[in-house]
């Protein structure tokens, strides 16, 4: 075994003791504190603070817009093999001549990126091989030959210093100025692209066989697409590197696609989270030696995804859970309202209070029980309590929602026995489920298919706007109040 | 100046590694054998079951598990570390499933989401404790299947040299993963072609796909060490894509699989001493090159054999307009 122990390949190749020459321009990191370099960078006095800043925000506009076009298309993994795949034509661009030239560079991976998209469709085409073994096929074995190309590199007495290991992970502060310029007219490319073929991308993303119908040359898109995905694949490398790239196309597109429906304003939110993801990821590598960048990107994309899985105001898990916990809660108070105009119905305009126990006995509960629905309404403005809670007065509002629901309740029960013809014990069950759920529209059509009805299939007395409005009145509210449905 | 290519030498590419270098070279050569059967028949039913890229998620996935177990106790080859990966491998299965089940993302979004969070989690793990760990980058990247012969002392047994205990582990890993491919070949048969019989038969469909994916982790976790994250996807593909194309009875493909992992192995060796590259790396490129044969030159599905077929037999007469319209 004559390889060179383990310690002694980390010092040479991995920049965490000694900074290669394309990271040294940054200064030497290690001798200055945390805030220090926090200074630095936002004073922006450095060129390579502003040439990783600038990067950064390059990548992350086009990232996230032909992201949330990989993301609609269900192609995300193949950004993941593109990236892995470029490796060798970036180890050959190198080669070129022995520099990380940006354009040798960018051709050798263009190449190679295309190459694989290919092969991954031949195989496809000719094998009964499925499409994700062709994808992690073509991953995989570019990937190895682009390992044993840079550890060939590596062993050139002028591959050490080279950088090339950057590309793996990334270092944004290795990005120079014909970097910008390339990633500048590369940004330009994909923004110009998609604006002037935003249509047709849009119709080939989402409906594809409407587009072949109306003449949009799907194939012609998909492989414009493919090479622009490249593109910003390869000017992603400096920063991110090849083993985390896909993750800036997928990663911010997907946190959009979780906030809204519509494609310009998911480009636009991808674009603005790949900007700041990867305006953070700049930052934070700068702050402490050897940290590299893409990671930090990565993970800046991905806390944002997390927060819109959780918080999304439509999509979030947290909201719909809000949502659904709200909605019961809702429906809990309206059934106590419910029960406590049945108590007052029953004594027939005897007293206005209902205690306790009544309440209890009429939801079937515990007194325990009956007391905290009580004070769930007193919170909500919906009744107040006496007596030690134990009686309870229907506010204005209170008393309204109590009779809109009750009315609701009953006028269901009437409109399933006469229109769907079920018979009147059978309604109940049904009405108890809708009574919560039906809007002021509904209960205006109700209201006029069964001709102002007042007694229901039981013979109770269906509360009219004007028993709405009687207690309302009593209270000293305005007769302006208008409808039944209002809830808080 | 040293070149690109080194100056071939017949003796020390095909010579000394089964003479006076078999001592190293032998072991990397089993262990490369041993990584690849594991992963490769493991592979096979990934394949089957369109999850190959399932597989490549995990094995970006475990690497958190990994630094975080190293970080606790501080040695390699340890049982915590290899747990952590473990426990890493099936977080990524139950993400994926929360992310694509719980909200509007698809799959392969959601796959690409979760793999490159807890990789990138990982990486910073490794750069921020570079001092602390002995797992850098590199290792990540390409293994160090070179340094199997130097992990001493090597396991004896009953006086019989066994090997090194890297080799003596993996090995272990492979033959659990034959035993258990024999035990519960017909429910993995079944559950994988086609889950509603499964369902009748009373194979549990859920316990099936934890189970893979379990035993996906354990391969990973063990062939991380030698071949590194992201060639581990090829060990796990390679062998099975290359048998698919050879043969459709799956009996026949875990044998040719076997074969594919052998071949590679040992050819990747001398490509990697002929180049002086990762041998790892020259394993796969080496097995990538088998897939191509088997691509090119399968009897049945070969591009050679269909092209020969399309020449000999014309269906339709060349000379006509809708030749060209039915080759497509």
């Amino acid at each position: 075994m004559n390889r060179i122990p383990k310690i002694t390949l980390l010092v040479l190749f991995n920049g965490f003791f000694i900074l290669p020459a394309t990271a040294a321009r940054i200064g030497d990191i290690s001798e200055t504190s945390v805030l220090e370099q926090a200074l630095r960078f936002f004073t922006f006095q450095e060129p390579s603070v502003r040439y990783a800043l600038l990067g950064s925000i390059f990548l992350g506009i086009t990232c996230g817009l032909l992201g949330s076009f990989i993301v609609v298309r269900k192609m995300a993994l193949f950004g993941d093999t593109l990236s892995h795949a470029l490796l060798p034509g970036v180890a050959l661009g190198f080669l070129w001549n022995m520099s990380k030239d940006p354009i040798a560079i960018f051709v050798g991976a263009t190449l190679a990126g295309l190459l694989g998209s290919i092969v991954v469709h031949l195989i496809k085409q000719t094998t009964r091989l499925k499409e994700d073994t062709a994808l992690g096929l073509v991953l995989a074995s570019f990937f190895a030959v682009g390992v044993c190309l840079v550890t060939m590199i590596q062993r050139l007495p002028t591959g050490n210093k080279s950088g090339i290991d950057k590309f793996l992970f990334g270092q944004a502060a290795a990005i120079g100025a014909d970097d910008i310029k390339l990633m500048a007219i590369i940004t330009a490319l994909a923004v110009a692209a998609i604006t002037i073929f935003y249509k047709e991308l849009l119709v080939t993303s989402f409906d594809s066989g409407f587009a072949r119908v109306a003449g949009f040359p799907a194939q012609a898109i998909h492989y414009g697409l493919m090479l622009l995905l490249a593109f910003a694949v390869v000017i992603a490398l400096q920063a991110v590197g090849v083993v985390l790239v896909s993750a800036m196309l997928i990663t911010p597109a997907a946190a959009a696609y979780l906030l809204t429906d519509r494609m310009s304003r998911m480009l636009m939110l991808a674009s603005a989270f790949g900007m700041a993801a990867g305006a953070l990821g700049a930052f934070v590598s700068f702050l402490g030696p050897g940290l590299p960048t893409g990671p930090f990107m990565v993970l800046a994309a991905s806390v944002v995804f997390a927060l819109a899985f959780l918080f999304g105001p439509r999509h979030g898990v947290v909201m719909r859970w809000w949502r659904q916990h709200s909605r019961s809660r809702r429906m809990q108070r309206e059934n106590t309202l419910k029960a406590i105009y049945q108590v007052l119905e029953t004594r027939e305009g005897e007293g206005d209070s209902v205690s306790l126990r009544e309440l209890a006995q009429r939801r079937r509960e515990t007194e325990d029980d009956a007391r905290r629905q009580a004070y769930e309404l007193k919170q909500h403005g919906l009744a107040t309590l006496h007596d030690d809670g134990d009686v309870i007065f229907l506010t204005p509002d209170g008393w309204e929602q109590a009779c809109a629901i009750v009315r609701n309740h009953r006028l269901w029960e009437l409109y399933l026995t006469h229109a769907a013809n079920i018979a009147a014990d059978h309604v109940h069950e049904d009405a108890e489920k809708i009574e919560h759920v039906l809007g002021e529209e509904v209960v205006r059509q109700l209201e006029k298919r069964l001709d102002y009805a007042t007694t229901d299939p039981h013979g109770k007395r269906i509360p009219s706007l004007a028993d709405m409005r009687q207690r309302g009145a009593q209270a000293g509210r305005s007769e302006d109040t208008v409808g039944y449905g209002r809830r808080a | 100046m040293t070149s690109l290519f080194p100056t071939f030498d017949f003796h020390r590419v095909f010579v000394a590694p089964w003479t006076q270098d078999l001592a190293t070279q032998g072991w990397v050569m089993l262990m490369g054998f041993f990584v690849a059967t594991a992963c490769g028949l493991v592979g096979n039913y990934l394949i089957l079951r369109r999850m190959a890229l399932v597989g490549d998620a995990i094995s970006h996935s475990i690497l958190p598990g990994l630094a975080i177990g190293f970080l606790l106790v501080h040695s390699r080859n340890s049982l915590v570390m290899f747990l952590g990966a473990l426990a890493a491998g099936i977080v990524t299965t139950i993400l994926i499933e929360l992310i694509h089940k719980k909200s509007r993302v698809k799959q392969d979004a959601a796959i690409g989401i979760t793999f490159s969070s807890l990789f990138a989690i990982g990486v910073i793990l490794i750069s921020l404790f570079a001092s602390k760990v002995d797992l850098d980058q590199e290792c990540v990247l390409y293994g160090e299947i070179n340094n199997v012969a130097l992990d001493f002392p090597y396991v004896s047994l009953g006086g019989f040299t066994l090997g090194p205990p890297a080799l003596v582990r993996m090995a272990g890993v492979t033959i659990v993963v034959v035993l258990l491919i024999a035990l519960f070949y017909k429910e993995l048969l079944v559950s994988s072609f086609d889950p509603g019989l499964a369902f009748s038969l009373g194979i549990n469909a859920t316990v099936m796909h934890y189970s893979l994916m379990a035993m996906l982790s354990v391969v990973v976790v063990s062939a991380f060490e030698s071949v590194g994250a992201i060639l581990v996807i090829a060990m796990l593909i390679l062998p099975g894509a290359a048998a698919a194309l050879l043969s459709q009875r799956l009996p026949v493909i875990l044998l040719l699989s076997v074969f594919h992992a052998a071949l590679s192995s040992v050819l990747g060796v001398h490509l990697g001493l002929a180049l002086e590259c990762s041998p790892a790396g020259a394993m796969v490129v080496m097995g990538t090159l088998l897939f191509a044969l088997a691509w090119l030159f399968s009897p049945s599905q070969g591009l050679v054999a269909g092209w020969f077929r399309l020449r000999m037999k014309p269906l339709i007469p060349p000379d006509t307009d809708q030749a060209a319209k039915f080759k497509v």
